[in-house]
């Protein structure tokens, strides 16, 4: 304690601390509580009747496994996109680049209907696809186009700093030792760029695990086949079972908080890994 | 969580690596690169963002403006702009204050902290929206005591501020802690010494040091709250021109088969973020500029 009492220079510090953790107590941490003290509300057997009934496991199914796959495609992709970004110079760089952070900032429900419109059977994409016997739209695989296109920006935007930062003395040496420009990447670049593209990994699966507005226009929302988990929550809310609603939202927010600890996690490492602060 | 977020602060520097023979890659695996990197970039990002202009004109300019000069449009496009103007200056003093406290003073638990402000992020907007529902409505926490005062929150404008306030809260926060942070104390320091009152600081010291960071923070704070849905959208109760936002409304529209008058309203939430790329772009110019700037004089 006696470290944390040492003479403050600046003012204000009772002010801004208390004020922050008033208001996120009131805004934030409180109405989270109420999830789970309305749960607790449930005995253990109801609890585990509420979120194991197979309507309910049929959605982590899907939610968990499209927003893994949907993180992996993004891995991939988002590392290619970032690699081209930074490395190399083709008309039209500084639009592209802008637009990679378009899934921040277009509302869900646009992105939700524009993807719909373009798997639709009829749609731009979808009288392609239709035929050959892919189904996007209204199928477990149009929620894992949705989950793409939501994710793809985390993946670019956590790996291109890093790679902007890349000293190309360490290519050079590799190169200079006789190694092999893919071998260079396996063994040089990849190590380095780990601890950031698994960061991206996880922030696009825990946006994935939790999105909505985007997922539910394409998904089609069939039971069993293409519900997502956060639309059982709104189910159940609609049928006034405000426990069954919070008892699913209770596994989820636990779920969320294990891979918010993983996250800082990762983070932490990618600061060690490249000697960057944040 | 925000860590995709933040600012950064580089040029292009792509020449520095094309023109030195250990960092570039054959042709061949440029070229494939380039072609697998931006045909995914147009099919899964540039295709749905034209899809909604085209989408929206397709049955000419007077069925796009009569859907958006339609009474239900307009009232949902004043609500979208109060839960903006509401929780855009609440999270921006919020923002202030916590970046103040974490980074110009050493305190216990402050690693914590930082974690509990980003949880909005991992919570989903459902969840989001759930937690006010329990706390104000019928049957909630508060529910009774607020019937009883005819005070209506949940399925009201109230909640659709509060879910909103929620869903954009660690933006500005996280935005400035870590640009506070490596600023350090030293300059606010000086100026306390020299006899400066505390917001003589911030307005004269802090401030301008932070002023790029905090406008990307408002940026992204305001295109979040203009757009969100799912939260929005279980504390609404859906009534039409009473507690629509945009995102709603586009949902309504799209629901009732109007397809064309969804994408008109759509392409303006659209406008909306490609107006809210244009500015962070120029912000993240202005902030390379101005960092270029000072660190040429201190050298």
């Amino acid at each position: 304690m006696s470290s944390a009492k040492t003479f403050r220079v600046l003012p204000g510090f009772r002010l801004t601390l208390g004020y922050t953790l008033i208001y996120l107590s009131l805004l934030i941490l409180i109405p989270l509580a109420a999830v789970f003290l309305k749960t607790a509300e449930l005995s253990w057997g109801e609890f585990i009747a509420v979120v194991t009934a197979p309507q309910v496991v049929a959605t982590y199914k899907l939610s968990f496994g499209a927003s893994l796959l949907a993180a992996a495609i993004n891995a991939v992709f988002g590392l290619l996109l970032a690699w081209a970004l930074v490395r190399y110079s083709f008309p039209g760089k500084k639009l592209v680049d802008a637009l990679v952070d378009l899934p921040f900032a277009l509302p869900t429900a646009v992105a939700g209907i524009a993807l719909t419109a373009l798997y639709a059977k009829n749609g731009w994409l979808g009288q392609y696809l239709e035929p050959l016997g892919i189904k996007v739209a209204f199928a477990p695989l149009g929620v894992l186009v949705a989950l793409v296109f939501i994710g793809l920006p985390f993946v670019v935007r956590t790996v291109q700093p890093i790679l902007e930062d890349l000293d190309t003395e360490l290519e050079e040496a590799a190169a200079s030792l006789g190694a092999q420009r893919w071998q260079t990447f396996r063994y040089v670049l990849l190590p380095i760029l780990l601890p950031a593209l698994l960061t991206g990994f996880a922030l696009a699966f825990a946006r994935a695990v939790g999105e909505y507005g985007s997922v539910i226009f394409i998904a089609g929302n069939l039971p069993f086949v293409s519900e997502i988990t956060p639309l059982m929550i709104i189910t159940k809310l609609e049928q006034y079972d405000y426990r069954g609603a919070t008892a699913i939202a209770s596994v989820m927010l636990l779920f969320s908080f294990v891979l918010l600890l993983l996250i800082n996690g990762l983070q932490a490492w990618t600061a060690k890994r490249t000697g960057r602060d944040r | 969580m925000a860590g995709a977020t933040t600012l950064h602060l580089a040029g292009d520097h792509a020449s520095r690596f094309e023109s030195n023979a250990a960092t570039r890659e054959t042709p061949l695996v440029k070229w494939t690169i380039l072609c697998i990197a931006l045909g995914f970039f147009a099919i899964f990002l540039l295709l749905p963002l034209v899809a909604v202009f085209v989408e929206a004109l397709r049955k000419g300019w007077e069925t796009y403006v009569m859907a958006l000069t339609d009474a239900d449009a307009l009232s949902a496009v004043r609500l979208t702009l109060l839960a903006a103007a509401i929780s855009v200056p609440l999270n921006l003093v919020f923002g202030v204050a916590a970046a103040w406290a974490i980074a110009k003073f050493e305190f216990r638990g402050k690693q914590f902290l930082i974690t509990l402000i980003d949880l909005p992020f991992s919570v989903s907007p459902v969840i989001a929206g759930l937690v006010f529902v329990l706390l104000f409505g019928a049957q909630g926490w508060f529910g009774s005591w607020l019937s009883a005062h005819d005070i209506r929150i949940v399925f009201a404008v109230p909640g659709i501020v509060l879910a909103t306030v929620f869903v954009t809260f660690p933006f500005v926060a996280r935005e400035l802690i870590p640009l506070m942070q490596a600023q350090g104390r030293e300059e606010e320091e000086a100026a306390v010494v020299l006899g400066a009152s505390g917001w003589q600081v911030f307005w004269h010291v802090t401030l301008p040091n932070i002023k790029w960071g905090l406008l990307y923070g408002v940026i992204l704070t305001n295109a979040r709250a203009m757009g969100e849905f799912g939260a929005v959208s279980v504390v609404s109760g859906h009534i039409r021109g009473q507690t629509n936002t945009l995102p709603l409304h586009v949902e309504i529209l799209y629901n009732e088969y109007q397809f064309s008058a969804a994408f008109a309203v759509a392409s303006l939430l659209a406008l909306l973020a490609l107006v809210t790329l244009v500015i962070k772009n120029w912000v993240e110019h202005q902030a390379a500029r101005s960092h270029k700037e000072s660190q040429e004089s201190a050298s």
